[in-house]
């Protein structure tokens, strides 16, 4: 890892309301990797992912892009700059065609490329070609999933952040999402910040880990390394 | 499917509690008859009373009856409505046309008398209405209590245009929708962060405001006493007036016929016909831009908008602005239709048959409109026979329609990108 960061948090702290979220984390993410939070419930992983993209805004600390303070930017702004996010619980736009909802991802950056874009996302989830002209909220769990990530892919961000991809789908569509995540990042050299429960694929895929409890990094390091740690296991892999 | 003796049973309670109901409302709604002149006594009409709680055990004993005994829908199936609709597309472009044609030519119709036109450019007013609050309501999903204050600051502003600065109707149009537009951008302003009821409940009080405004600011609109002597539009410079000024030629002059009343009727029906196309043309098109699916998207889930790069202030401002604009031309029209206007044409009620003709409508759905507005307007107008009791069939309308169409009347959403658009599509 040489090189300036691509994104880099510094002793952020998050409120909601009188009740701190995070306090002090700091992590980097850099060009071409895949990075990946892992944490139980509540541990504030949600809550770190949304506060790198504004929303809500970091009360202390710095978060910058590119060596560019983005702390106090607007969400919209932010998206702006190249970083894009697949939210947690997918948020598809339910009554819209999935079409219409590929076409919303590419607000940040205009429709010049559109048809390039929809090929590019079409190859990597050929089942949303079949689907185009079907509502979000009629799609499955997992086709659901990829219509988000490639909703955010429309806007050709050079930082993809990821919440909990996995959540409520079943196993064999887990693996086949996790698959296309690594294939994004070695075929396209896409930037991932992977935020998970399931902390088995997630540490399986990423370079790099985090561990988040009660709003503190409480570990980092390789992902395999961490796969591998007495402490992890037991917290996050019992039974895997 | 025979009824069963529990759903018998089952129908009875329920009709006897709306007949108990239907009792107590009765009893001083029809069984009382006010007296005409002071001296005479109240007098009580007892069997009025026995009509209307008969009618509605009745009438409650089937309809639970009905419900009980009716094989259950299989779930997901559309409405027998929407599937036609769905599976129709390339034939309802021709239906629309057909439509669109017979609304055309209805003035030339050998039937269409005065009453006739003026009618139907009244319900064109509302159709016009409902589109332009369908793109707040139906395609940004933010709930517009008030859309009447836009619709009255369209009709002041032609009004006041066309009177101090003497501009005629089709120099005042554009700038009566432009401050229509701009007092839509106003209200958008404070109500940014409101949603759902909260919204609604702003933009009621903004609706009272520009009424209250109106009221009271004599020196400039005429306070409750309004504005009269309100110039009427010319085509292409062409009045409809039987001996117009000196200087200008009418409408008859010029093409040598005898002068008729109806013609102005006519004229001012193709007028509204025209702006209600407009809107209609406009709020099509721009579902297929980004900023109508900006709209579409806030309206779905504001979270997921803005982690998406949409700016909401935006999107906001500008489903109020552009809805408010359309609100003014229909206000404009309203002005120069009737030549007199005072702020007793819009006040709350207007408001809420507008949004009624959009939710019976069916959110976002252009056709349903114009049912809506078919029936909400005319269902009153032709009903003025029956008097008192216009107004409560009117609500029995409201009503019946919500119980079989909750979704509105046509609730089918018409994607905006269709197959054959884009590469790629599903074959």
């Amino acid at each position: 890892m040489t090189g300036a960061p691509l994104l880099a948090l510094r002793q952020v702290e998050t409120f909601y309301g009188p009740v701190r979220a995070l306090s002090g984390v700091s992590l980097d993410v850099h060009e071409a990797e895949i990075v990946t939070l892992i944490g139980a419930n509540g541990a504030g992983k949600s809550t770190l992912l949304m506060t790198i993209c504004g929303n809500p805004q970091a009360s202390s600390g710095s978060v910058s892009f590119e060596g560019r303070d983005i702390t106090r930017m607007q969400t919209h702004a932010i998206t702006r700059l190249g970083i894009a996010q697949s939210p947690e619980g997918r948020r598809i736009f339910a009554r819209m065609t999935v079409m219409e909802n590929l076409l919303i991802g590419t607000t940040p950056v205009g429709d010049a490329h559109v048809d390039e874009d929809l090929a590019r996302v079409f190859d990597l989830f050929p089942i949303l070609r079949d689907r185009t002209r079907q509502r979000g909220g009629t799609l499955s769990g997992g086709e659901q999933q990829m219509l988000a990530i490639a909703r955010a892919l429309m806007s050709r961000p050079r930082l993809l952040l990821l919440d909990e991809p996995s959540l409520g789908l079943a196993p064999i569509v887990v693996r086949r999402i996790f698959e296309v995540i690594g294939e994004l990042n070695r075929n396209q050299g896409m930037t991932i910040f992977l935020v998970e429960q399931n902390a088995h694929h997630a540490l399986a895929l990423a370079h790099r880990a985090y561990v988040l409890a009660n709003g503190e990094i409480v570990m980092e390091g390789e992902g395999r390394e961490l796969l591998a740690d007495e402490r992890v296991r037991s917290a996050y892999l019992a039974g895997a | 499917m025979a009824p069963q003796a529990s759903s018998i049973s089952a129908a009875l309670r329920e009709a006897s509690l709306a007949a108990a109901v239907a009792l107590v409302l009765a009893l001083p709604l029809a069984g009382v008859r006010l007296p005409s002149g002071a001296a005479e006594p109240l007098a009580f009409r007892p069997w009025w009373v026995v009509a209307a709680v008969l009618a509605v055990f009745v009438g409650r004993f089937l309809i639970a009856l009905h419900i009980s005994t009716r094989r259950p829908r299989a779930f997901a199936a559309p409405p027998l409505f929407d599937r036609a609709l769905g599976a129709m597309t390339p034939w309802r472009r021709w239906i629309f046309a057909g439509f669109i044609v017979a609304v055309a030519l209805l003035p030339l119709m050998p039937f269409a008398d005065r009453r006739m036109i003026d009618l139907g450019s009244l319900v064109l007013i509302y159709v016009m209405l409902g589109w332009g609050l369908n793109i707040v309501v139906g395609l940004a999903g933010l709930l517009d209590l008030g859309y009447v204050a836009f619709y009255a600051v369209g009709a002041y502003s032609y009004t006041l245009l066309a009177i101090h600065f003497d501009l005629n109707f089709w120099e005042s149009l554009p700038l009566a929708g432009a401050f229509a537009a701009l007092f839509g951008v106003l209200l958008g302003f404070p109500v940014l962060r409101l949603r759902g009821d909260y919204l609604a409940i702003v933009t009621l009080g903004f609706g009272e405001m520009i009424r209250i405004v109106l009221i009271n600011w004599s020196d400039l609109t005429g306070g409750s006493e309004g504005i009269s002597s309100i110039p009427a539009p010319t085509l292409f410079g062409l009045s409809f007036t039987a001996n117009p000024a000196a200087g200008e030629t009418a409408f008859h002059q010029f093409f040598g016929i005898p002068f008729a009343g109806v013609h102005k009727l006519i004229f001012l029906y193709y007028l509204i016909l025209a702006l209600a196309l407009l809107t209609h043309v406009f709020s099509m098109r721009i579902r297929r831009l980004p900023v109508g699916r900006a709209w579409e998207a806030l309206r779905e889930d504001e979270i997921a908008s803005r982690a998406l790069g949409l700016n909401p202030v935006m999107v906001k401002l500008s489903a109020f602005g552009i809805g408010a604009m359309f609100a003014g031309f229909a206000g404009a029209f309203f002005a120069t239709r009737q030549g007199f206007i005072n702020p007793s044409s819009f006040t709350f009620i207007e408001s809420a048959i507008i949004l009624a003709i959009v939710v019976l409508g069916g959110m976002g759905s252009q056709m349903g409109v114009v049912c809506a507005a078919l029936v909400l307007v005319l269902l009153p107008e032709l009903a003025r026979d029956l008097a008192g009791f216009r107004m409560l069939l009117f609500g029995a309308a409201m009503v019946a329609i919500m119980v079989w169409r909750p979704r509105g009347l046509l609730s089918h959403r018409e994607p905006s990108v269709r197959l054959g658009d884009r590469a790629g599509g599903a074959p």
